[in-house]
């Protein structure tokens, strides 16, 4: 009962100051015993393996890596809906599960998107966690959620159902949501699969527009070209850290040799085909 | 106008119209979740796991809804509890414990006397036997659900829509999970009077999906499969003294009508509007 009152005056954990925005030491994430028959003769089997990174605030990463190479596991780390079997994750110099700061944007495929809410109620759920039980949206709560929408340039959809938009719109109001939450750190999961070209630089800029604020900034991708362009570093996975750097740094020959392995075929000196079968749904 | 006004003489009439009403609109309202979360199944198998604890509190001689509300709190956090960390499957478990606890209902039941009219009034209402102690227990119980429902409509919303915002919102999920499993186990014995245990679901899930047809936004569609499930009450209620039909059924069937009728023609997205 304590903890339950606890939980429901929960207003989120203070900041440490000087600390970075985000900092995992040596994570591994076995996956369950017996679950996928994973435990195999060759011993545990893991979905992350002794990762160790420093995120400072305001950075934007992009995170790749074939398909299952624990992209979305390491997100649901940060996230705190899945705790590491080893390591450290330290989000300002504490642990995620104590931050309302942190904003996720999920896959399109796992949002029904039939679901009676428009545009505004959604936008409205990033606001729940400040509001606090047994009140409602007061007029700054509003003001905030209209704010946010015209961030993303999408206020002229607020009163939308969600399944009316365009897949780029549905990704800009849940950015919204995000920003209503006031995130400090953003995680998106494949924000740009599926969108024509104007609709993914309508999110760079979205997300350009988030530098001056200092909101960190992690996508998970498949796009390795926007990866190495449009973001300060990359880090490439595939259950371990195979490199974390700058896009010429990270996005070498070897280094996605290492990382997608047979899915890379060498034409040439130079040129490498990519055959990894991308796309929403598979866990990335 | 006779047809209308001739049934109100009777005090049991006036009292089964004013139950089918709060029943239909209580059980409509928290239905919009039920429909939104996918858990038709869970509401049918809950409503019939009950059915042990009535049949205990009727042969002590103790008021149904106790027994019911025991046992349907039970069940739920039950099936919680089971489906959140068990190996099993959520529609196995739930479908072991449905078929199991039911069997048990009916064999403590068979083992008692005038086995067939009870049994008949457990599964399928009874609606004309409405007493007022009966009517209390719904105000009291059906003003709880609602209340609940309102106090707790932003959290519900985050939860059934995107479970990954609570954890991020750092909401009691797990709480808010079984306060609403707890809520459909308070409606089903609400509900248990009027309908019955086996046709409880259509009175969840048929105007809340009537409804889902006719707008986008959640608190419009909790009104409008309110005003559906009342009118389905009250219609049924009617039908079933003028055609001397059984009132249960006669309530689910004004439900389905209506729910026919949406799926054709609703606007915009009825079946026969789209192919216009």
């Amino acid at each position: 009962m304590a903890e339950l009152v606890r939980q429901i005056t929960y207003r989120g954990v203070s900041h440490q100051p000087g600390t970075p925005t985000l900092e995992m030491r040596d994570i591994s994430v076995a996956y369950a015993a017996g679950a996928n028959g994973v435990t195999t003769q060759r011993g545990t089997q893991y979905a992350l393996q002794a990762v160790s990174f420093k995120v400072e605030a305001g950075e934007r990463i992009a995170v790749v890596g074939p398909n299952g190479a624990g992209k979305s596991t390491l997100f649901k780390i940060i996230v705190g809906t899945l705790k590491p079997s080893q390591g450290e994750v330290h989000i300002f110099g504490q642990g995620p599960t104590g931050h309302i700061c942190i904003a996720y944007v999920p896959q399109r495929s796992q949002i029904d998107w039939s679901f009676p809410v428009t545009v505004e109620d959604v936008v409205m759920m990033g606001r729940v966690g400040r509001i606090g039980f047994f009140r409602w949206p007061r007029r700054q709560d509003w003001q905030i959620v209209r704010a946010s929408l015209e961030r993303v340039r999408a206020l002229h959809l607020a009163k939308k159902q969600i399944g009316e938009l365009s897949g780029g719109q549905q990704q800009r109001v849940f950015i919204a949501r995000a920003l209503a939450q006031e995130a400090e750190l953003l995680l998106l999961d494949e924000p740009l699969t599926g969108l024509d070209v104007p609709s993914q630089e309508a999110i760079f800029e979205v997300l350009d527009g988030l530098r001056p604020d200092g909101v960190t900034v992690l996508v998970a991708t498949h796009d390795l070209n926007l990866a190495a362009e449009r973001f300060d570093r990359v880090m490439l996975l595939n259950h371990q850290m195979v490199a974390f750097g700058s896009g010429t740094a990270v996005l070498t020959p070897e280094n996605l040799l290492a990382a997608y392995g047979g899915h890379m075929h060498r034409l040439s000196e130079t040129d490498l085909l990519l055959t990894d079968t991308c796309c929403e749904g598979h866990d990335g | 106008m006779d047809w209308l006004l001739e049934p109100l003489q009777f005090d049991f009439i006036v009292r089964a119209l004013v139950a089918a009403t709060a029943v239909g609109i209580v059980c409509s309202i928290l239905g919009t979740y039920v429909v939104l979360r996918g858990m038709a199944f869970f509401g049918d198998a809950l409503a019939h796991t009950i059915l042990p604890g009535v049949v205990i509190a009727f042969l002590l001689g103790w008021p149904l809804a106790v027994g019911a509300l025991i046992m349907g709190v039970l069940t739920a956090l039950g099936i919680g509890f089971m489906t959140e960390r068990s190996a099993i499957k959520e529609d196995t478990a739930i479908g072991v414990i449905f078929a199991g606890m039911f069997a048990l209902g009916v064999a403590l039941l068979s083992a008692s006397g005038n086995y067939t009219v009870d049994l008949a009034h457990f599964l399928f209402g009874n609606l004309l036997g409405v007493t007022n102690g009966d009517l209390w227990t719904i105000a009291i119980l059906g003003g709880v659900v609602l209340l609940a429902i309102f106090l707790f409509y932003k959290e519900f919303l985050v939860i059934s829509f995107d479970p990954v915002l609570a954890t991020t919102l750092r909401l009691p999920a797990t709480f808010l999970r079984y306060l609403l499993l707890i809520l459909i186990a308070v409606t089903i014995v609400v509900a248990l009077q009027v309908v019955g245990i086996a046709l409880m679901l259509a009175m969840f899930v048929t105007p809340a999906a009537a409804a889902s047809l006719l707008t986008r936004r959640l608190p419009t569609m909790m009104v409008i499969a309110g005003v559906i499930g009342a009118f389905s009450g009250v219609a049924g209620l009617y039908a079933s003294y003028h055609l001397n039909i059984a009132s249960g059924p006669a309530v689910v069937l004004v439900a389905t009508l209506l729910f026919v009728l949406v799926f054709l023609f609703a606007p915009g997205r009825g079946y026969v509007w789209q192919r216009l």
